[in-house]
């Protein structure tokens, strides 16, 4: 075999390998839309994060906003309901955790890392009033009532756990604290979820 | 029965239209605009289709909708691009029906805009679509190759091709209009230059505001289209490298059989 | 399966033995893929290939498409604009769908006029021609359906004109567009099933295709001489063909790059050019646009429907002779469907003895005439009907008439053709001059 064919018979293989590897590539290419057509589309994303104005929430009220399909509670908690839930003994907490999504993972249950912090520059407001989080309860996936409960909080009437005034879970087969959605004061009374 | 829901249909159709079809071989006349959009290259004008977002919101919006346009798109990057603060603000002076509230709310930005309020005044969503400008010649499709199919160029000639003429038949105000098929149209003249004042200092003539505006109806009936003409591209130029690969690998393989060297 | 003598696949190691005794797919696979092929074919051999693809494309978008659309008439429309605004890379989806279907019936055109030219119908592969024809009438029918579910003011006008086809059927013509339409008219129900429809059929299709495929790999594919491949040996055989795989494969695939190539040109730059700026419009049972005009690829027998109007003397004397029973309108349904019916009828009709029309110096001229009337009835089917479009439409519809009843029949016997080369292999060498060094050059697809 001379060294010219020796050549000839190279590129032709480089051809070959170039035309197999581009027409590999225009396949994957034609083949990520068709998937990527099944990720959520542009309506379902922008209900990912809603705004909700809470202007009107009485200390000692709350109210239940959907969100990503799911019940959301936002209460404005009285000054005894933050004291309560302060002077509860870490301790003594089934779930020593936070569950905050605001917050790096693995803070302690303390109420002051369940909390909303209050509106940048609002001064009149009470710190820790407001309680952003998921009304789903961590058992099986009821919603809790307010305002019930051995302890003053929340309390799901489908098996029997109680929530504490941070909602913190105190008593009952549910496993963990209701999570904390990401959530932040976009103005004095409009709260952001997501 | 199909018989009769058909002339039905053709007798509603007549009266609505009236004159129009009457007066069938009017010779509408369509200015052929130059839009920053047209071409394969083309894109939308940032500052055009804020204009033209002025202008419906001041002008059109009160007779006809958008109810197929999301409000948050106004947000989107290739469309108006507005910040999203503004967004929400612009989202708050619409009033939508909510029907878990059952009852009509302020609208947030997931909500589309609202529905014509007038009966006879066309939702605007998708008209630079569903209008041709250019047509032919001889019905082949020639001008329309070259020149594109002329909606926003047909809503723009409508909004500056008004006459002045008006006439009056059977209790409805007609109004002489040079691209309007027929001839007459029901609409009143909606602009007359200087409607609306362009922060960012743009002319405000009517010629001027009809272009910005038919931008914006041309970005609601095709929003997606700088990233189709991106992707179109992508392929042309992708697929032209293939077909040269393979053009070479074919001559290649060929080359023994048709007796070549190779 | 009968066919060309070629090599057969023969299992090797004792796993492909053991799957081939159980299942043979591989040799199926192989047999499919290594099939002898004339190796004289040309560029109007590639239109196989590329309706194989459109099929793919118009099943895989349209799949996807359905995960998003709403088969309803109060969300058709918008679960179309849902598709456009909403969905990642919807608009592309649905835009080389819709110019997908316009994709398919360029090729399909183009693969029934090279068989009308090539004589590729004539015996003995009759059943790859009707079956062909089959695949065609479930391709009009597929994308009519497709047409109506964006719910458009031309879906809805275009399922009521066409549906209202049936309705001229003598006797049980109502009932039977009743039974179409699901209801006294073009609504929900009609949609719906529609849309059932419209997705059911392409797999018809894809089966259909197969027989299709079955049926040509048995008789061997027609070539531009029209010469049979030498069956009396393998060593002849090989002389005239060549493996599908490479050879064929990568000369298909180039053409269809560069069809791609402008497939995505139209629909990155100008998607709506071949569509109507009416189904914009969300369909509105109370108004008509002013002009209804089918999609493009139905044009030339939508002409042929307008044309028998009701003073052209062949629809008087069919009137007069069935005392009523056809008038104009069921006239002009019977010419439709008879104009794709005389064409499935080709292999009968055409009596000439030499089967490619490249050695017949008449049909020639009668065939582009042919391709001429086709682009005419294209051309006149979108013109308002009214004269002069009206006789031309008329002619135009006779010529197609006479092409297939008449001038087929007759050219058999008056036309002198010239004679075909003996072998495939002598055409091919005239166009390739085999090396010097002698023999056929021998040929390793792997190297």
């Amino acid at each position: 075999m001379s060294n010219a064919e020796d050549h000839a018979g190279t590129r032709r293989d480089f051809l070959y390998y170039a035309t197999a590897g581009t027409g590999a590539v225009a396949v994957g290419a034609a083949v990520w839309p068709l998937v990527n057509q099944m990720n959520p589309s542009a309506d379902v994303l922008a209900l990912s994060s809603i705004r909700v104005d809470v202007g009107d929430l009485a200390p000692g009220s709350q109210m239940t906003v959907k969100w990503l399909g799911k019940p959301v509670f936002i209460r404005r908690r009285t000054e005894e309901e933050i004291a309560e839930a302060q002077a509860v003994d870490l301790a003594d907490l089934p779930d020593n955790d936070a569950r905050n999504e605001n917050l790096p993972s693995g803070v302690d249950g303390d109420d002051g890392n369940r909390f909303l912090p209050p509106p940048a520059g609002s001064e009149d407001a009470v710190a820790g009033e407001w309680l952003v989080m998921m009304g789903v309860c961590t058992h099986l996936g009821c919603v809790p009532l307010g305002d019930a409960g051995d302890f003053g909080g929340w309390f799901c009437p489908c098996h029997g756990s109680h929530y504490d005034t941070s909602g913190r879970i105190r008593k009952g087969p549910a496993p963990t604290n209701l999570p904390v959605p990401p959530a932040e004061f976009v103005d004095e009374t409009t709260i952001k979820l997501g | 029965m199909i018989k009769k829901l058909t002339l039905s249909a053709l007798a509603a159709f007549g009266l609505t239209t009236g004159g129009a079809i009457a007066a069938g071989a009017y010779d509408s006349h369509i200015e052929d605009f130059d839009f920053s959009f047209e071409g394969p290259f083309g894109t939308y004008d940032v500052n055009q289709l804020q204009r033209g977002l002025q202008v419906y919101t001041e002008i059109c919006a009160s007779c006809h909708g958008l109810k197929f346009v999301p409000l948050r798109t106004i947000g989107d990057e290739g469309g108006p691009g507005l910040p999203e603060e503004q967004v929400i603000e612009y989202a708050k002076q619409f009033e939508v029906f909510d029907a878990d509230l059952d009852d009509f709310r302020e609208a947030v930005p997931t909500d589309h805009f609202p529905e014509s309020a007038l009966e006879n005044a066309p939702d605007l969503s998708l008209m630079a679509k569903a209008r041709a400008g250019f047509h032919g010649p001889y019905g082949l499709g020639i001008n329309q190759f070259f020149k594109g199919i002329g909606g926003p160029e047909y809503i723009a000639s409508l909004l500056t091709g008004y006459t002045g003429e008006e006439k009056e038949q059977a209790g409805t105000t007609f109004y002489e209009n040079t691209a309007f098929p027929g001839g007459w149209i029901s609409m009143a003249p909606p602009l007359y230059g200087e409607d609306v004042d362009f922060a960012d200092g743009h002319d405000n003539d009517l010629h001027h505001i009809a272009e910005d505006v038919s931008a914006f109806l041309m970005w609601t009936a095709e929003p997606k289209l700088g990233a189709r003409k991106q992707a179109g591209f992508a392929g042309v130029l992708f697929l032209t490298l293939l077909s040269v690969l393979l053009y070479l690998t074919n001559k290649r393989l060929w080359a023994p059989v048709k007796g070549k060297e190779h | 399966m009968g066919g060309i003598p070629h090599d057969h696949y023969e299992p090797k190691s004792n796993s492909e033995k053991w799957l081939h005794r159980r299942l043979p797919v591989v040799g199926l696979m192989y047999d499919t893929l290594m099939i002898p092929t004339p190796k004289n074919l040309n560029w109007m051999w590639i239109w196989g290939i590329v309706l194989t693809f459109c099929l793919a494309l118009q099943i895989i978008t349209g799949i996807v498409l359905a995960m998003h659309y709403t088969p309803h008439v109060d969300s058709a429309f918008a679960s179309v604009e849902h598709i456009m605004r909403n969905v990642n890379g919807g608009y592309m989806l649905r835009y080389m769908h819709q110019n997908g279907a316009s994709l398919f019936f360029v090729a399909v055109y183009a693969h029934i006029f090279r068989g009308l030219y090539y004589g590729s119908y004539k015996a003995p592969r009759e059943i790859t021609w009707i079956i062909g024809m089959l695949i065609y009438l479930l391709m009009m029918g597929t994308a009519f359906m497709g047409y109506v579910l964006p719910w458009g003011q031309m879906s809805f006008w275009g399922a009521t004109v066409i549906t209202g086809l049936f309705g001229a059927i003598p006797f049980v013509g109502e009932s039977l567009q009743t039974l179409l339409l699901g209801g006294p008219a073009v609504d929900n129900a009609t949609l719906n099933r529609f849309f059932s429809l419209h997705y059911l059929f392409p797999f018809v299709i894809a089966g259909l295709v197969i027989i299709h495929i079955w049926a040509f790999h048995t008789t061997g594919n027609n070539n531009p001489t029209g010469v049979e491949v030498r069956r009396t040996s393998k060593e002849d055989a090989e002389k005239d063909t060549l493996p599908f795989w490479p050879y064929f494969v990568i000369k298909d695939l180039f053409a269809l790059a560069v069809i791609l190539l402008v497939f995505f040109a139209i629909v990155g730059f100008m998607p709506n050019y071949l569509g109507h700026p009416d189904n914009y419009i969300e369909a509105n049972p109370l108004s008509t646009p002013a002009h209804i005009v089918p999609e493009w690829y139905f044009l030339p027998f939508y002409a042929i429907l307008r044309a028998f109007t009701s003073d052209v003397w062949v629809v008087i004397i069919a009137e007069t002779l069935t005392g009523g029973i056809i008038d104009a309108k069921f006239f002009g349904v019977l010419a439709m469907f008879g104009a794709i019916a005389v064409m499935a009828l080709a292999p009968w009709l055409d009596t000439s003895s030499v089967r490619s029309g490249r050695y017949r110096p008449m049909f020639k001229w009668w065939f582009w005439l042919l391709v001429v009337d086709f682009f005419v009835l294209m051309w006149l089917g979108a013109m308002p009907a009214e004269e002069p479009y009206a006789t031309f439409s008329l002619i135009a519809s006779a010529y197609w008439f006479a092409y297939f009843l008449v001038i087929l029949p007759l050219l058999g016997v008056i036309e002198k053709p010239m004679t075909p080369p003996a072998t495939i292999q002598e055409d091919f060498e005239a166009h390739y001059p085999a090396k010097t060094d002698g023999g056929s050059p021998a040929v390793n697809p792997a190297e």
